[in-house]
């Protein structure tokens, strides 16, 4: 049996949370070659061969690689996929666009976000934004499976695989990137930081995010916030932790003016501490909080900010 | 130009689902269903590609049993103009609904087939993806604004990190991500006129798709549950938890 771990990266370096794909296909079981297709991407085929577990990186250096265009992608994915038991991504933005266009290319469904690998054919993921967790097994030869990273321990950076070239093949022409709007932050990228810092509608504004700024800077924490802050135009929407947007496993997770829907408790929960500060105290992220503490925000964040050391 | 809507049933938003003594599924019986809210934003966004010129005709389409009748009528009360069911009691899975998407679209030949990137229940997020593949279509997916020119459509997506820009040829698939637009309600009138706009109703095997599950549901189960912890009454007392109790600063 192997395995395929398609990596995400900037032609630089592997994402982080490849780390984390390749340890859950390594308890798939079997070889775990890593794919790398890119654009001058040799040093993020090094980067892919330095992980743990990594048996063989295949690079695939094409100009249609450079920006992750899943219609150019898909098809380099399929040609390798009769190669292996198991194709693997991360549940990031990129492997959830190009992860199922690849799983229908070769008529196999998709097990989306696994969190637990119970055999080579059965896993188990979250339905209902986390409310039920669903055991289920294919019987796909190749079973294409994202993987959600925060429950899985990322594989060590010691390992030094041999790298493959491959060809790649070429564009369709169906879809070209034209460029990207990111947000630009010192921070903590939110899926791998050990502390978040989150705000919900009760930060009132978008002005009102400085005193969490101040705070996530204080802790070294990424910033993030509720669908509400974000539908109400505070931040930008990739700051959002929920069932619809990033799902976050911190050490530490504090949760500012975050009532605690459902949606964005499938977002935070695995969490190692929880800690909630809202004015309401029949407010649903207190049953979630490890430590709770009821009172005005405006007036404990910034009190918080003071009493916590520098990092 | 047509364009063509997938909208789900699903269990209701806000309903707090129940997980099954026996393990095989969620509770659903006298559970309120709705259309699923990705989907409400696919719809929307049709009428007004349409209200703008850009659509001439929107046909809703849905997969399931015949009660998926009334998530059609819905998006005609929202301004669909007519609806294509495809209806089965078989459990269906994201590959099997893009097989049954594919040979309505074959059928149809919209220029854009717009769905929401996930359902709320099973939270696959593929079926979009699987439709474009099968058609050999490009993919504008977690689509976070639409603008039609010329035999193109420029998708803003939502990515890890902020926003992308990719410019696809037509036909294309979008997947609807949260804030492409605020769906409508539909008003007293425009629902007592859907009632009267046209569903067709058609089986899988009348599609020659075959429709059976690959995934087989071993179990589902309630996730484990936190644990609520303690209030604590100073900012001082929580510091001092993090600190010695937690160790997590």
């Amino acid at each position: 049996m192997a395995i395929l771990v398609v990596a995400a990266h900037d032609n630089k370096t592997v994402r982080a949370n490849v780390a984390n794909a390749v340890a859950a296909a390594t308890q798939m079981g079997g070889d775990v070659t890593v794919l790398v297709a890119g654009k001058d991407c040799d040093e993020a085929a090094k980067s892919a061969a330095a992980i743990q577990g990594v048996a063989k990186v295949l690079q695939a250096d094409d100009a249609a690689y450079a920006n992750w265009v899943a219609e150019d992608v898909a098809p380099l994915v399929v040609k390798l996929a009769p190669n292996y038991s198991h194709i693997v991504m991360a549940a990031d933005s990129v492997g959830k666009n190009l992860a199922p266009r690849v799983a229908a290319l070769l008529d196999v469904a998709q097990v989306s976000e696994a969190i637990k690998i119970v055999s080579p054919d059965t896993f188990v993921r979250p339905i209902y934004a986390g409310n039920a967790m669903a055991t289920v097994q294919t019987a796909d030869k190749i079973k294409v499976v994202t993987i959600r990273p925060t429950n899985f321990k990322a594989a060590a950076g010691s390992g030094s695989a041999t790298i493959e070239k491959v060809g790649g093949e070429g564009a369709k022409g169906l879809s070209s990137y034209v460029g990207a709007e990111l947000s630009k932050s010192e921070r903590p990228e939110l899926t791998s930081a050990k502390i978040v810092v989150s705000g919900g509608r009760g930060m009132g504004s978008g002005d009102n995010f400085k005193i969490l700024e101040a705070l996530a800077d204080r802790l070294g924490a990424g910033l993030g916030a509720s669908r509400a802050a974000v539908d109400a135009g505070y931040v930008p929407n990739d700051y959002q932790v929920g069932q619809t947007g990033k799902v976050v496993a911190p050490d530490l997770y504090i949760a500012v003016g975050i009532s605690g829907a459902i949606q964005h408790l499938a977002g935070m929960k695995d969490s190692k501490t929880i800690v909630a500060i809202n004015k309401d105290e029949e407010a649903p992220i207190f049953q979630v909080a490890d430590y709770g503490i009821v009172g005005d925000l405006f007036q404990i964040v910034p009190e918080l900010t003071t009493a916590v050391e520098k990092k | 130009m047509k364009v063509l809507v997938a909208v789900k049933r699903v269990i209701d938003y806000n309903v707090k689902i129940r997980v099954k003594a026996d393990n095989t599924g969620v509770e659903t019986a006298n559970v309120k269903m709705s259309m699923n809210p990705f989907d409400e934003i696919a719809v929307e966004e049709a009428i007004r590609m349409k209200e703008k010129g850009a659509a001439t005709e929107i046909i809703a389409f849905s997969a399931g049993p015949a009660q998926c009748q009334e998530t059609i009528r819905t998006a005609l009360a929202m301004g669909a103009d007519r609806g294509v069911l495809v209806q089965t009691d078989a459990e269906l899975q994201p590959l099997a609904v893009a097989k049954l998407l594919k040979a309505v679209v074959d059928k149809e030949q919209p220029g854009l087939v717009i769905v929401g990137k996930q359902a709320i229940d099973d939270d696959s997020n593929a079926t979009g993806q699987m439709l474009a593949a099968l058609l050999g279509w490009s993919q504008g997916t977690f689509a976070n604004k639409l603008n039609v020119a010329d035999g193109s459509i420029e998708v803003k997506r939502e990515v890890d990190g902020g926003l992308e820009n990719i410019k696809l040829k037509m036909p294309a698939v979008i997947t609807t991500d949260l804030r492409l637009n605020e769906p409508r309600y539909a008003s007293l009138p425009n629902i007592m006129k859907a009632k009267k706009k046209p569903i067709e109703t058609l089986a899988p095997d009348a599609l020659g798709v075959d429709v059976a599950p690959r995934l087989k549901v071993l179990k589902v189960e309630e996730p484990p549950k936190r644990k609520a912890g303690i209030k604590v009454k100073t900012v001082a007392e929580l510091v001092d938890k993090l600190k010695n109790e937690a160790g997590v600063i």
